[in-house]
Parts: C-alpha cells; sequence; structure tokens
C-alpha cells in the first residue's frame, strides 16, 4: 500500500501564513495547513468563505485574475510555488486540476486525454495510446468508450464527461490532484462513481477536493479543513472533524445550521 | 388567496391592454411580414424578369400602316405598354425588337395597336446571331458556298447551314489562337526585347537578328490569319428583312441561326439553355450589350476568394491581440469603437484610400524596386485586381474582427481553465482550444465578409475594375496568375449596361439576367463557406455553439 510506504510525507503540500487579495476584497486570511501525501483532504464551508480560492492557489490558477496578491507562501515538497524560478507551466504539469462544471475541450476523447502530452511536445504515437488506455482506465472510463476513442467527447453522458476530464488531468501523472466540487453538476449515481474513483485513485495521488457536500466529505476524506470567512476554523481527520468538532462554527455547519 | 364567486378577484386577473394577450404582436409580426414580402418581391422580379430575356419567342409580322404607307415589320414583342397623348385619347401600345440594327439603326420599335393592320407568323422568319451589329430577324434566302448556292426551298438548305455555322466557329477558333496567343507571344517578346536592349543584358546585333526572325513569323502568321479570313468570307448567308432588303452574313461572322416559329417547346426550351450557357462562357460583344458575362464571372469570383484570403487572418490575429492578450482598458475600448465605426465608413472612401495608398504608393514603390525597365508604362501602379481585393479586405475587416472577438468570448472560461491546468501555455491555450472551438463563429463572420465585399461596386470603380477587361486575371500565359491586371465585375457590369449603354434598351434583359447572376454568384460563395462551416461544426456536435 503506498499510503504505509515509506515515502510518505505529512507534509507534502505547506500553506504558511497564506493570505489573498481579489483587489480591495481579502479572501483568505493567514491560513496554515499541512497537506498530507496519497490523502484525500477535503475542504469545506460555506459559499464565499475562501476554499476554492485557496484550491485555485495550489497550481496558481489565480494569476489568471487581474489585481490579486498574496502573503505567506505555499510549499509543494519543500518548494515555494511563489519561488522566482518556478515556472507556472511546469508546476501545472504536476499538479492536476478537476472542475466543478465537466469541461471536455472540443475535440475527440482519444485527443481530450492526451492533451497535457501534446502540449508538453509528446507525440509518440505509442506514448499516447499507452497514456490514453491506462488514463481512461484509472479514471474507470476505458469499458465504456474504448470502441468510441475517436468520437467526439460531447457525445458523452455528464458522468462520463467528468471522468474523462479526470483522465485528462492525470494523464501527464501529476503529483496531486486538485478537484473543485467535481460532483456539484452530476446526478447521484455519476456522483457515486466519481466518489469511489477518487478513493481509488489516492493511492497514486495526493488529493485536494473542495465540496459543498458533507456526506461526500465523510465518505471518501480521510482528512478535513472547515474554513468560514477566510479563515481555516478547523483542520483534523476527517472521522473527528464530524463526530467530535472542537469549534461550535463547524458543529453548526456540519449539522446544516447554516450553509 | 380569494377565492370568492367573483372571479374577478383573482389575484391572476389581468387589467387593461393586456388582457386580449401580449399587445403589439402584430405590429413585430408585420415587421418581419413586409421584410419578407419585400426580399420575396425582388428577388422573384429578378428571377423571372432574369430568366424570361433568355426564353426565345415567336416573331410576328405585322402589316403596320405608318402615316397613311404601309409597312411591313417583323419582331418579337417584348413589351405592352399603355400611352395617354395630348388629348387624353388611351393608346394601346406594343414594343418590338425587329433586331437588323445594320438597316434600321435602332433595334426596338413602338407601333400603336390600332395601326397594326393584320399579324402573322410565318415559319420562313429566321432569327439570325451575328458578330456585329446585333441580331437580324431575316426571311431566309439561300446560302452561298464554293461549291454552290443552295436555295432556302431545297431539303439541303438546313444542312448546309449548319455546316457554315460549324465552319465559321471552327475558323474563329483558329483565328483567336493565331491573333491572341501566337501574334500575342511575337509581341510580348518584341517588347521584352527593346527592355532588354534598352539595359544592355542583350547587345543590338543579337536583338536585331531576332528581332528579324520574329517579324518574319509575324508575317507568316498574319497571311494565315488573311488566308483563314478568305476562306471564310467565300462562304455566306442571304436573307431578306420583312421589308425586302438583303442581309448578307459571311459564315465567320455568323453565330447561330434558330428557326423561332418553327421551333417546338423541346425545341425552344433547347435553345433557352444554349442561350443561358453561352451567357454563362462567353466574352461580351458590342459595348457588352451582347455576348456573355464569363468574365465578370471570373473577376468576381476571384476577387472575392482573394479578398477572402487576406482578411481572414489579418482579422482573426487582430481580434486575438484585442480579445486575449490586450490589457481590457480604455485604449481597448477605443480600438474596438474604431474597428465598429470603420464598418459604417461609406465604401467609396475605402476605394479612395485603396487608390491613394496601394495603387499609388505600395504599387508605385513596387514599380520602381522591381518593374523600373518598364516606366514610364506602371505595372503595379495602376488599379488592378489585387489592389482592388486588398481594398474590399479592408472594408471587411471589422465584420471579421467583430466576428472573432465574439466567438472568442463565447469560449467558456472553464476550457480555457481546463487548457492551462493541464499544463498549456497562453499560446497552445489560444490555438488547440480556443482557436477550433470559435472556429465556427470566425467562419460565420467570413461568410458576412464575403457576402458584403462580393456585392461591393463603388470602391472598385477606383481601384480596378473596368467595363472590358481584354484579359482574365489568371490564364495560360507566363506567369499564369496576373494580379495586376483591371478585371471584370458582375455588380460594375450591371451599372454599365444599366446606365452607361448606348442602347439602353437592348441592355434591359442583361441587366435583370447579370442581377439574377450576381445574386446566384453569391449565394453560392456563401453556401460553400456555410458548407465548409457545418462540416466542421459535426465534427464536434453540440459545443457552446
Amino acid at each position: 500500500m503506498p499510503d504505509s510506504a515509506p515515502a510518505f510525507r505529512p507534509d507534502f503540500i505547506r500553506v504558511e501564513n497564506f493570505s489573498f487579495h481579489y483587489g480591495e476584497k481579502q479572501a483568505i486570511f493567514d491560513i496554515d495547513m499541512a497537506i498530507p501525501e496519497h490523502r484525500v483532504t477535503a475542504l469545506i464551508g460555506p459559499s464565499g468563505c475562501g476554499k476554492s480560492t485557496l484550491l485555485r492557489n495550489m497550481n496558481r490558477m489565480n494569476d489568471l485574475i487581474e489585481g490579486v496578491r498574496h502573503e505567506g507562501d505555499i510549499r509543494l515538497n519543500g518548494t515555494s510555488l511563489y519561488d522566482p524560478s518556478v515556472e507556472v507551466i511546469s508546476l501545472r504539469k504536476r499538479v492536476g486540476m478537476v472542475f466543478q462544471k465537466y469541461n471536455p475541450f472540443a475535440k475527440s476523447i482519444y485527443e481530450n486525454v492526451v492533451f497535457s502530452l501534446r502540449v508538453a511536445g509528446r507525440s509518440k504515437k505509442s506514448e499516447l495510446d499507452e497514456t490514453v488506455e491506462r488514463a481512461l482506465k484509472a479514471a474507470a472510463l476505458w469499458d465504456e468508450v474504448k470502441d468510441r476513442l475517436h468520437d467526439s467527447a460531447f457525445g458523452l453522458s455528464g458522468g462520463q464527461q467528468q471522468r474523462l476530464c479526470i483522465a485528462r488531468a492525470i494523464a501527464n501523472q501529476p503529483e496531486i490532484l486538485l478537484m473543485d466540487e467535481p460532483c456539484a453538476a452530476l446526478d447521484p449515481l455519476a456522483t457515486l462513481k466519481i466518489e469511489e474513483l477518487i478513493t481509488k485513485l489516492k493511492k497514486q495521488y495526493t488529493i485536494v477536493i473542495v465540496t459543498h457536500n458533507m456526506e461526500q466529505a465523510t465518505r471518501c476524506s480521510d482528512r478535513t479543513a472547515f474554513l468560514y470567512m477566510g479563515r481555516l476554523i478547523e483542520y483534523g481527520e476527517t472521522v473527528q472533524v464530524f463526530e467530535n468538532p472542537a469549534h461550535p462554527e463547524t458543529e453548526a455547519y456540519i449539522t446544516g445550521r447554516f450553509s | 388567496m380569494q377565492t370568492g364567486p367573483n372571479n374577478q378577484a383573482t389575484p391572476f386577473a389581468t387589467t387593461g391592454r393586456s388582457r386580449r394577450g401580449e399587445p403589439w404582436i402584430w405590429l413585430t409580426a408585420g415587421g418581419l411580414a413586409l421584410g419578407i414580402a419585400m426580399a420575396l418581391g425582388l428577388f422573384l422580379l429578378i428571377l423571372i424578369k432574369g430568366t424570361a430575356s433568355f426564353w426565345p419567342g415567336r416573331i410576328e409580322l405585322m402589316e403596320v400602316s405608318i402615316d397613311g404607307k404601309t409597312e411591313l415589320i417583323a419582331g418579337y414583342i417584348t413589351q405592352e405598354t399603355e400611352r395617354r397623348d395630348g388629348e387624353g385619347k388611351l393608346h394601346e401600345e406594343i414594343q418590338i425588337f425587329r433586331g437588323n440594327k445594320d438597316l434600321n439603326g435602332e433595334a426596338f420599335k413602338y407601333i400603336d395597336r390600332a395601326n397594326i393592320l393584320k399579324s402573322s407568323r410565318p415559319e420562313s422568319l429566321l432569327l439570325v446571331e451575328r458578330l456585329e451589329f446585333g441580331p437580324a430577324i431575316v426571311h431566309g434566302v439561300a446560302v452561298e458556298t464554293p461549291q454552290g448556292r443552295i436555295e432556302v426551298a431545297s431539303p439541303d438548305f438546313m444542312p448546309a447551314l449548319e455546316t457554315m455555322l460549324r465552319q465559321g466557329a471552327e475558323a474563329r477558333g483558329r483565328l483567336l489562337k493565331i491573333e491572341r496567343k501566337q501574334i500575342g507571344a511575337i509581341s510580348r517578346e518584341l517588347e521584352a526585347l527593346g527592355r532588354a536592349e534598352k539595359t544592355g543584358a542583350v547587345a543590338a546585333p543579337t536583338a536585331a537578328s531576332r528581332r528579324e526572325v520574329l517579324q518574319k513569323d509575324f508575317e507568316r502568321l498574319q497571311a494565315q490569319a488573311a488566308e483563314i479570313r478568305a476562306e471564310v468570307s467565300k462562304s455566306r448567308f442571304l436573307g431578306r428583312s420583312a421589308d425586302g432588303r438583303e442581309i448578307t452574313v459571311e459564315s465567320g461572322a455568323l453565330l447561330g441561326v434558330f428557326e423561332s416559329n418553327r421551333a417546338s417547346f423541346a425545341g425552344r426550351v433547347g435553345e433557352m439553355a444554349h442561350r443561358i450557357w453561352k451567357f454563362l462562357k462567353d466574352d461580351p460583344r458590342e459595348a457588352n450589350t451582347e455576348g456573355g458575362v464569363f468574365p465578370a464571372i471570373f473577376g468576381t469570383v476571384i476577387m472575392t476568394l482573394v479578398m477572402s484570403l487576406f482578411v481572414t487572418p489579418f482579422g482573426v490575429i487582430t481580434a486575438i491581440y484585442l480579445r486575449e492578450y490586450a490589457s481590457q482598458g480604455l485604449f481597448v475600448r477605443i480600438v474596438r469603437v474604431c474597428v465598429n465605426n470603420l464598418a459604417g465608413v461609406p465604401s467609396i472612401v475605402f476605394g479612395v484610400f485603396g487608390l491613394a495608398f496601394f495603387v499609388y504608393f505600395v504599387g508605385g514603390k513596387i514599380d520602381q524596386a522591381l518593374f523600373s525597365d518598364k516606366l514610364p508604362t506602371p505595372t503595379y501602379g495602376t488599379p488592378g485586381i489585387f489592389w482592388a481585393s486588398l481594398t474590399l479586405a479592408l472594408l471587411t475587416l471589422p465584420v471579421v474582427i467583430v466576428a472573432t472577438e465574439e466567438a472568442l468570448s463565447a469560449v467558456p472560461r472553464g476550457v480555457r481553465e481546463a487548457a492551462l491546468a493541464c499544463g498549456a501555455s497562453k499560446w497552445q491555450t489560444i490555438q488547440r482550444v480556443v482557436l477550433p472551438a470559435s472556429l465556427p463563429g470566425i467562419l460565420t463572420g467570413v461568410i458576412l465578409a464575403m457576402a458584403r465585399g462580393a456585392g461591393e461596386v463603388a470602391p472598385l470603380m477606383l481601384v480596378g475594375v473596368v467595363k472590358l477587361a481584354p484579359s482574365l486575371p489568371i490564364d495560360d500565359i507566363a506567369p499564369f496568375i496576373h494580379p495586376e491586371r483591371k478585371f471584370m465585375h458582375l455588380g460594375f457590369h450591371i451599372y454599365d449596361l444599366g446606365f452607361q449603354s448606348p442602347d439602353a434598351e437592348a441592355a434591359k434583359p442583361i441587366v435583370y439576367a447579370t442581377a439574377l447572376l450576381l445574386i446566384i454568384v453569391v449565394v453560392t460563395l456563401n453556401l460553400a463557406a456555410i458548407l465548409i462551416r457545418n462540416r466542421l461544426k459535426k465534427r464536434f456536435a453540440t459545443s457552446s455553439f
């Protein structure tokens, strides 16, 4: 089991006194947390609490927005993401991302999966074929699409499209997989499949997932962080956070008294 | 909620004007109906008038009393009108096309119906197409060949006439080859020789001896041409007009004979198809009022394609920078307003700009740099199809930019983020994800630009369109593509026929036919582009478009 392997690092991702501003508005206040390797860490909290902002900083997706600034640091296996020598493009190759709304490209299933290889300049047919099979199998989609790999990705169902997006995110074998409410746009059955997949994928990847769904957090995460108004209120083992929350706000949120 | 017996008190009751439903639907629907009616009316008018001009009617032979004298007139009835004279009396008039411009001076004549004494359709009347003076309407008399004379009564008359027509067409083909191609090649070489001699590339004695050889060739070809001419002048068609005057057409000038009054319905349909075909493939004759419009079709299509070739990449890369790279500040907003306003600038202004910038400035510089040996005769420093295409590319640029910008901004943010999250650079994201997704929208812009560009005439008059271009911009003479040449355009052809023609009545049917053709050409170009777009769309069914 990889999670019992000696390479297990408890602070694989280290968020250090991190604050983040959208222009005048501060979204994250001085968060400090360590995310362990080969674990699923869930970020929960009410809308606007900063959980997505935090997640999107882990692959510097927020760089695209104008007028943002940050204080503190996020370290990936010891390396600062904001180090001037870090190239955003190579960083994003190490950190895959799955979005709330499934967003396959206007390409074939095959081309969707190998996109990250293509942009990295790798185009050996055998390597691409191998990657497609491996990624689609890992995303539990291979059996459903193996006969129509060259059809448009838009022909798939919503759940299949989201699993295709997961396959696309893991095709280039990143170390970390960020998931921003990956099941928000899916029906319960498709959600169940994605959750099973998450549990399977943590053997290979370190997963950080943002979710609004409490059951989902309990079902598939190992650790849970509760954010509220941009601050980290509580962070610990999922079982402990849900069964024995230390803070009254956490308890209020997970029992559904506010959202 | 109240549920009393008085249902007026229900909370969903409506009041006032909207009680009868939506009040102004009829107005909006009426606007649409009016628009459709006008568009349909215009199209039907052009369609009917345009195709009717090819339909071969029957020739009427009429006995008409004019100023007390009786005259015989034969011709096609082209129009029936009413005219009120000075005393308020109503006259029914007919306009007839009687041809024979060489005899009568004018091909059309108005006749008061009251003056027609007798009317018949004798089968002996023929419509004779010839190279000069427009068609003739005559009774056939005979054909004269070197082998002898065959009278119209003889059963050999029609076969002999057909042989003569074939021989005439063949002789014209040979003459064209000798005069345009072979003699043309000699004169081009002579010209080049002169220039080479002037610059010292060829020594004077060498040039002189070559010139002698060319001169000999030229004389030999001229002799050949004269021989062909002499041969075709030996055969001729003899006819007699309705009023008894002789008309002779040499076989070289005889294009076709049609037995209007004898032809069956199928024969007339065949003749109509034949006329349409000739209209499409022939060069214009006699100040464009006779013959076909092929050079104008060719010029329109080539110009539109070259224009699209320039405007598409230029517009797309401009829009990519504006939308994707430029920071969206005040400057970009101003640029965007300017681009939109550019679309509202009158097209003739673009023509003036094209003439000043492309033709005189850029063309003049090219001439100085590359064709200085030909100066002062300009090569590129004169209006031509290339400059016309560039001017129209500029004119249609805003359409492509605006459409491309809209298509780019319609690509969902999520898709861009997904590409970036896969480790794509910004350019890779644009090139591999954003552009393919916005391609249908971009092509819509190109289609609109083509539709606008193909129908534009005013700026072309300044930058390259002419009434009659002696040669096409693409032909079999090296270097095959001649972007500096002047060209003909269907839109300008309509204007030229309708308003600049010496014989407006004769040109009227061709105006309609040309207008119909212009519409067909524009629709065909657009359909081709739409087909390409739909094929692209189908490859990725159901996208954001």
